[in-house]
């Protein structure tokens, strides 16, 4: 492949707690080229979020604990750095925009001198250009009166403008790849919309590549290019966006698109549920890790943990039953 | 539909106001009001779902706690079944209470943790008499996870030995311990996971279906309350701006607040993703304190014109069922 910017292996990701060890990751491997919009999907705990978090150094150690993998950018190995190797790439080449626009922010600090602050150290920039090229960002993230509200403090920013101002801060050095961590999920539906519109318009714009992680499955038909479906610390199908809601191959994947309610459908058909709850991650899975809550599980899918194998070119999927042997047993 | 159907809440003209309070010199003073809910009306039938939509802040949730009583309103009346809730002295009140219940946004905090199920899904029948020896409670309560499809086995379980989605159960099953004729949900899904909010959502219809429930249904997600609700109100900074059958709501949206809203929801369909044109509203929801003068929506609104900051549109009916606050909403 040309052109990855990206490239991980094999990563593993465990937390050693008193209740014992959790496998939050288990040995995913992805890559990713330049340009390119990635969506992380999958619900809360199944690893998406501790997968880019390991990438960048950034789980806590102890508990936490990088336990095998590699991930490639620009041909070194991230996790492999020292601190302060990392922290020239965190925030310079690699931007990261958090959940919650709240705290992730320094409350004691004006917003100016925290963007500025990754400006000065990434780029070098004296404290006035730095000042400068702040304002203009936030002006591109359109923040009205920009200049003014360099000096504002994080209280006095709405949700919506601080998280304008994370992804400011994100884009401070230009980095090459953007990691999103659900980014909208705390905003409202309008302000949601518009932080969608302008991270859309920075990437045709800019040419950045991004990698958005989420739970929700409209922003990821509206945003991403290819998806990546994840489940109790594993990859469970890989697909363009378009084949993957045309053609959802993994039981989870149907039953998650399945669940959802269409704006645009009268159809009051009743919701599919997947019933049961996702897997606490105390024990890692010899078996299919969604076997206990798939309807066309069978001796198999309970003995033997299949892996993401290409079905047709670009779409891969991790299930033991293939489609056509799928008979629902309810 | 034949028979007209039966009015259960008719909501007119409620109002509530928060006083915001300063410390000057020791000294407490009321400096001014949020305007929370400001002269809303509508009727809930029986037997109905009515959806409540609107962004954070505008005044939802605080219209389903008015009309539970739990906060009094400033001015206005609740009348249930014939009865107006508001002025009723607190004894006669709580004959009513218990036909009401509420389901609550974070099934967390919403149970009490050092209390086991069993204690949580009895207590509104202790504390109305409704059952008199241990017998009897273990009875009802076991019949009540049984109807909110928990194993009955788990009553001397404590909170944190359940996922979120059984959490929300065991709130749900609280609700309908005494038999209540109104359930206001007050976004009971959207702090569970995708995949467990389908169980829930359809659970809330089988037992709407099974025990002839009304819903007061608040949620900020358009799809999932067109998926559940008959109708549909839209609220912004306290004020309902339009109100609709469902199919007539989302076909043709008149409140260009709505259009905004629903042009803003994401479809999971990619294709039909690159295709949509939005309507991305610019700024955000102003300050409850100073509301905007006349329709609360001309700082955002697309279409606003001179007359919108002047004067507060009339809520008119531009269609049998389907009434709006807006000046040059048209058919």
């Amino acid at each position: 492949m040309e052109n990855v910017l990206l490239e991980v292996q094999g990563l593993e990701t465990q937390f050693i707690t008193p209740n014992g060890t959790v496998h939050a990751i288990n040995g995913v491997s992805f890559g990713i080229t330049k340009g390119e919009s990635i969506g992380l999907v999958g619900e809360s705990g199944c690893g998406k979020s501790v997968t880019m978090l390991s990438i960048l150094g950034l789980v806590p150690t102890p508990p936490g604990k990088i336990t095998a993998g590699t991930a490639l950018f620009e041909g070194q190995d991230l996790l492999k750095m020292n601190e302060a190797q990392l922290q020239k790439i965190r925030g310079g080449q690699i931007g990261f925009i958090f959940q919650d626009p709240m705290t992730s922010f320094n409350p004691v600090l004006t917003i100016g001198r925290q963007i500025t602050e990754t400006i000065e150290v990434h780029l070098g920039l004296t404290s006035d250009l730095a000042r400068k090229r702040a304002a203009e960002l936030l002006d591109m993230v359109g923040i009205p009166k920009a200049k003014d509200r360099l000096n504002d403090y994080p209280h006095q920013f709405s949700g919506g403008m601080r998280q304008r101002a994370m992804i400011a801060m994100a884009l401070a050095c230009k980095p090459q790849i953007l990691i999103a961590d659900e980014p909208t999920t705390a905003l409202d539906v309008t302000i949601q919309a518009q932080i969608i519109e302008l991270v859309k318009n920075l990437r045709n714009d800019l040419g950045m590549t991004i990698i958005w992680i989420t739970h929700d499955l409209g922003v990821i038909a509206n945003l991403a290019r290819r998806v990546i479906v994840m489940y109790g610390g594993y990859f469970i199908e890989e697909a363009p966006v378009k084949e993957l809601f045309r053609n959802p191959q993994h039981p989870y994947t149907l039953g998650l698109l399945g669940s959802l309610p269409r704006l645009d459908s009268d159809q009051h058909k009743q919701l599919v549920s997947i019933e049961g709850a996702p897997p606490v991650l105390l024990e890692k899975p010899e078996f299919c890790p969604f076997a206990k809550r798939c309807n066309y599980a069978n001796e198999v899918c309970h003995i033997a943990n299949p892996v993401l194998e290409e079905i047709t070119p670009d779409h891969r999927v991790a299930c033991w039953v293939k489609p056509k042997f799928r008979n629902v047993q309810s | 539909m034949t028979t007209p159907p039966k009015i259960l809440l008719q909501v007119e003209n409620l109002v509530k106001y928060f006083p915001v309070h300063a410390n000057i010199n020791f000294f407490q003073r009321k400096t001014s009001l949020v305007h929370a809910v400001d002269g809303i009306s509508f009727n809930l039938f029986k037997g109905e779902t009515l959806g409540l939509v609107g962004e954070s802040g505008c005044g939802k949730s605080t219209v389903g706690r008015t009309i539970l009583q739990l906060y009094r309103p400033t001015s206005g009346s609740v009348i249930f079944d014939g009865i107006d809730l508001v002025n009723l002295p607190p004894a006669r009140l709580r004959k009513f209470r218990r036909r009401m219940q509420m389901i609550f946004q974070d099934p967390c905090a919403s149970l009490n943790s050092r209390m086991t199920v069993g204690e949580i899904i009895s207590d509104p029948l202790v504390v109305n008499n409704e059952v008199k020896t241990h017998k009897e409670i273990e009875a009802r309560v076991a019949g009540l996870l049984e109807l909110v499809k928990l194993n009955p086995a788990f009553v001397n379980r404590y909170p944190h030995e359940f996922s979120g989605g059984q959490l929300q159960r065991i709130g749900i099953a609280r609700a309908l311990a005494l038999h209540p004729e109104l359930i206001v949900c007050d976004e009971p899904i959207s702090a569970l996971d995708v995949s467990i909010q389908a169980q829930i959502v359809n659970l809330l219809l089988a037992l709407q279906k099974q025990l002839n429930l009304s819903y007061l249904f608040i949620s900020h997600d358009l799809s999932m309350v067109r998926h559940i609700c008959d109708r549909v109100a839209v609220m912004y900074l306290g004020m309902i701006v339009e109100i609709a059958e469902k199919n007539d709501f989302y076909h043709n949206p008149l409140h260009p607040y709505t259009q905004a809203l629903l042009s803003a929801v994401n479809i999971p369909d990619p294709f039909l993703e690159e295709k949509r044109k939005r309507t991305i509203l610019k700024g955000e929801i102003p300050s409850p304190i100073d509301p905007p003068s006349g329709c609360r929506f001309h700082t955002r609104c697309p279409i606003a014109q001179l007359q919108c900051s002047e004067s507060v549109p009339e809520f008119r009916e531009l269609h049998p069922g389907h009434y709006v606050a807006c000046f040059l909403a048209t058919l």
